[in-house]
């Protein structure tokens, strides 16, 4: 009666896979940099240049998420329906999260009072570390397994959801985004941000690689020992032992590599420990429910492929391009004072090496008065 | 209440609140870019400072329209699960394709825009700001191709085995007649929401005396905007009612609280009484004679059935049951809306008669009006989705699934009531903060033009970080 995906289903598990890697790789610096506001940040400069560093792409990298909730419900409804309903005070805790992490950049910024501002930093800080948390409990269980009856209605309470193996899990990408974060920001800023943030990355690193690597070989035990599970987990497990030497030595772009690398093969081990399921049931594993049984029909994976066919490689080519245009690293001279008229150029020649005298002037190049 | 009804008022609280920010967030984005297209093309300073004034309520909007959209694509797995199994091979691709082509351009573009003044060329910027607003009208058509799917089920055939509805042509399902009309009905809706609020803001600080350059401009855009889109919204309305007529008898019937089948119908203005069965127990006042056989069929003395009829009908079609939605919310959503919408079209007519007649700055009556006008178009948008979702039940999916057997069975009420306090509690701080916001970019006013010689302050020694937070 158990028979495999077909090559449909196959590439849509992939294609979800990939867009959780995304998430978790782009979102994951971003919670990193948001949990480590208020640590990093000395004054307001100091916050401003760490928020701008995710400023212009965060938005863009939750799209991931909500984009992964999207493929789901269309390739996947039965998986979209049983765990979205099943898991519902905990994905409850992850939206009230997102909502208010969503607006704290938005609301800092609007008000220039130090109370204000402090309570929105708070704001960022306690929401990314919450959804940091969340997503890896979440995702433990989705491995693991969860109460789970035989019309594949999950009747596990949130409680349930809170066993050793989950938050082991939860703490593993919470250590992981804040070390991502961390090196990120040692990446993206210049000065005592960067300085800060490069130490508290050398401090993070062994911190996370021990905590991941425990819920790697947790897991590996908890999947039977399964021989892509194993390859896998032990490819995990060497990223992990890098982790904190690469954050100690290598230049910044080369650690951030290293957490990038790290975050895609934890990701990827849970995709692999999770086929050919889309939900397993720690009830009974007759009532795990399957890829197959969760899917949608032929016609319209073939429908959302031809739409991901076109669509995915232009949108990865849009926000790559966002990256390479805020590619400068952020430093505190990029805010502080009145701008002197050296620093008008300098601003006016980093903008692409535009030539700063097009017609109309650019809107956001005008020099202060008298300069002109 | 039963668990049904919970999950019914959470659907319904969570998407209103959504839906006062994402109207706003449509127009206002097309505002802007107006704005910022004038200052590209004429190189005058006032339309930049249009741009950024109007950024600034734009932000606001879109961040609170965002993330209370983050619940919208998760909530029906969430409440819903019975729902998204039977839709989901139907419901799913519009929803995936709305995030992967709306919503990764609306968000990247925005960010490019936010942070882009002075590091990309005049033109390339521009064309971000235009961007978020096509990203924004392509996540509306998506949603609402999924919604009229619902209200007008097409592309589809149900497998009994599984017990789902299996997509058999997206085309049908993209190009549904009911979604060709309510698109232009909504996005036109929304022009009118940016229109009236710029028109408010504008009315308030006239009011205060503090008319400028930013405020005249402004008026002189939003005006016109909002009369052209309010006819039209007005003109694809009617489209729908016919149409409403043909696929969704009951709703049209519902809409006037009409129970007997009657030819040259009138169309009421008020009522007084009770909304039960017997047309007896009503007291329509104030008919406007063959209204409703113009609206529902564009003839003087066109039958339109009645509520009674059309129950029997759809008994004898779909089973023993009661068809009939709570016509005392559809007949009065639907007079609100249109009520609404009118007010909307009379106050932009005198705005644009008065602003030609130089007298705007001196008519304080009109002003006042623009002030409270503002929550007209919140009302019309409001009212709208109340008729249209309340008016297909019992039915989720008309005529193929009802609501009763669309709810998660696995979530509590208890589940429920704990979630939707945490929303009013959240949402309810939004609107608070996000409201205080807005007023206070509204009091501060628009920046006043700089002027030469002038030392420079702290914003704006950075020009380009005028809209960053």
């Amino acid at each position: 009666m158990h028979h495999d995906p077909s090559f449909l289903q196959f590439l849509w598990f992939t294609l979800i896979g990939i867009l959780w890697t995304g998430y978790f790789v782009l979102e994951g610096f971003d919670f990193g940099v948001g949990m480590l506001v208020r640590v990093l940040g000395r004054d307001r400069t100091d916050k401003r240049v760490i928020i701008h560093t995710i400023g212009p792409v965060w938005d863009g990298n939750e799209v991931w998420l909500l984009v992964a909730g999207g493929a789901t419900f269309a390739a996947f409804p039965g998986w979209y329906a049983s765990a979205f309903s099943g898991f519902y005070l905990a994905l409850f805790l992850v939206l009230a999260a997102l909502i208010v992490r969503g607006v704290s950049f938005e609301f800092w910024g609007k008000v220039p009072s130090p109370r204000w501002q402090s309570g929105w930093e708070w704001a960022l800080a306690i929401s990314s570390a919450a959804a940091a948390l969340l997503f890896g409990v979440a995702w433990a269980n989705f491995i693991h397994g969860v109460p789970m009856n035989a019309a594949h209605e999950v009747t596990a309470s949130l409680l349930d959801l809170l066993h050793p193996y989950a938050v082991l899990g939860g703490l593993t990408t919470l250590a992981l985004f804040a070390t991502h974060g961390a090196l990120f920001l040692s990446l993206r800023t210049t000065g005592g941000v960067q300085e800060r943030a490069r130490a508290a990355a050398q401090r993070l690193s062994p911190i996370a690689a021990v905590i991941a690597a425990a819920f790697v070989v947790w897991t590996i035990a908890d999947q039977s020992f399964g021989g892509a599970v194993v390859a896998c987990g032990v490819l995990t497990l060497v990223a992990m032992a890098a982790l904190p030497a690469v954050a100690r030595r290598a230049p910044a772009a080369r650690a951030f590599v290293a957490s990038t690398a790290a975050i895609v093969l934890l990701t990827v081990l849970l995709f692999v420990s999770l086929y050919p399921d889309a939900l397993p049931s720690s009830t009974n594993h007759a009532f795990d429910l399957t890829l197959v049984a969760a899917s949608s029909t032929p016609y319209t994976l073939t429908v959302m492929t031809v739409v991901a066919v076109i669509f995915v490689p232009i949108v990865l080519a849009y926000q790559a391009w966002t990256y390479w245009v805020f590619r400068h690293r952020l430093g505190r001279d990029d805010y502080e004072g009145p701008l002197t008229p050296v620093a008008v150029l300098e601003h006016r020649r980093r903008a692409d090496g535009r030539e700063p005298e097009s017609t109309p002037m650019p809107p956001g190049a005008t020099p202060p008065a008298g300069v002109s | 209440m039963s668990t049904l009804d919970w999950a019914r008022w959470q659907f319904a609280i969570t998407t209103l609140f959504h839906f006062i920010f994402v109207p706003m967030s449509i127009g206002l984005a097309l505002f802007v870019a107006i704005c910022q297209t004038r200052y590209y093309r004429r190189g005058d300073e006032v339309y930049l400072r249009m741009t950024r004034f109007w950024g600034k309520f734009m932000l606001i909007s879109m961040a609170i329209g965002v993330v209370t959209g983050i619940v919208q694509e998760f909530q029906f797995g969430m409440n819903w699960s019975q729902y998204s199994r039977y839709v989901g091979d139907v419901f799913g691709a519009p929803l995936a394709m709305e995030g992967l082509i709306a919503f990764f351009l609306e968000s990247t573009f925005l960010g490019l825009w936010i942070f882009g003044w002075g590091r990309l060329s005049p033109k390339l910027h521009l064309a971000t700001i235009w961007l978020v607003s096509v990203g924004t009208m392509l996540s509306a058509y998506f949603i609402l191709a999924a919604n009229s799917w619902m209200q007008h089920p097409v592309g589809v055939a149900i497998d009994h085995a599984t017990h789902r509805a299996e997509l058999k042509n997206i085309f049908a399902v993209l190009t549904n007649s009911t979604v060709l009309l309510a698109f232009p009905h909504t996005i036109l809706g929304a022009f009118t929401t940016g229109g009236m609020l710029v028109v408010a803001v504008c009315g308030y600080l006239l009011l205060r005396r503090r008319p400028s350059d930013v405020v005249t401009r402004s008026l002189r855009i939003a005006l016109p905007l909002t009369l052209v889109a309010v006819l039209a919204t007005m003109a694809f309305g009617d489209g729908q009612g016919r149409l409403m007529e043909k696929q969704q008898p009951m709703k049209m019937a519902a809409a006037e609280a009409l129970y007997n089948t009657q030819s040259g119908a009138p169309f009421s203005i008020l009522a007084t009484g009770r909304f039960t069965r017997h047309p007896s127990t009503l007291n329509k006042i104030i008919n406007i004679p063959h209204g409703l056989s113009l609206l529902a069929t564009l003839s003087w003395g066109g039958k339109v059935e009645g509520v009674n009829n059309i129950n029997r009908a759809e008994q004898r079609k779909y089973g023993p049951g009661d068809y009939v939605p709570i016509v005392g919310v559809t007949y009065w959503t639907f007079r609100l809306m249109i009520g609404a919408g009118i007010l909307m079209l009379l106050l932009a007519l005198a705005g644009l008669v008065l602003v030609r007649r130089g007298r705007i700055e001196h008519s304080r009556w009109f002003q006042r009006a623009a002030l409270a006008g503002v929550v007209l178009p919140i009302l019309a948008n409001w009212t709208g989705w109340i008729f249209t979702e309340v008016g297909r039940q019992p039915w989720v999916v008309f005529g193929l699934l009802k609501t009763n057997q669309a709810n998660s069975p696995n979530v509590s009420s208890a589940d429920i009531v704990i979630t939707l306090a945490g929303y009013i509690v959240i949402y309810g701080a939004l609107i608070a903060i996000g409201g205080w916001l807005m007023w206070r970019e509204v009091r501060h006013g628009p920046e006043a033009p700089a002027r030469p010689g002038a030392p420079a302050g702290d914003s704006d020694s950075h020009p380009e970080l005028a809209l960053a937070y």
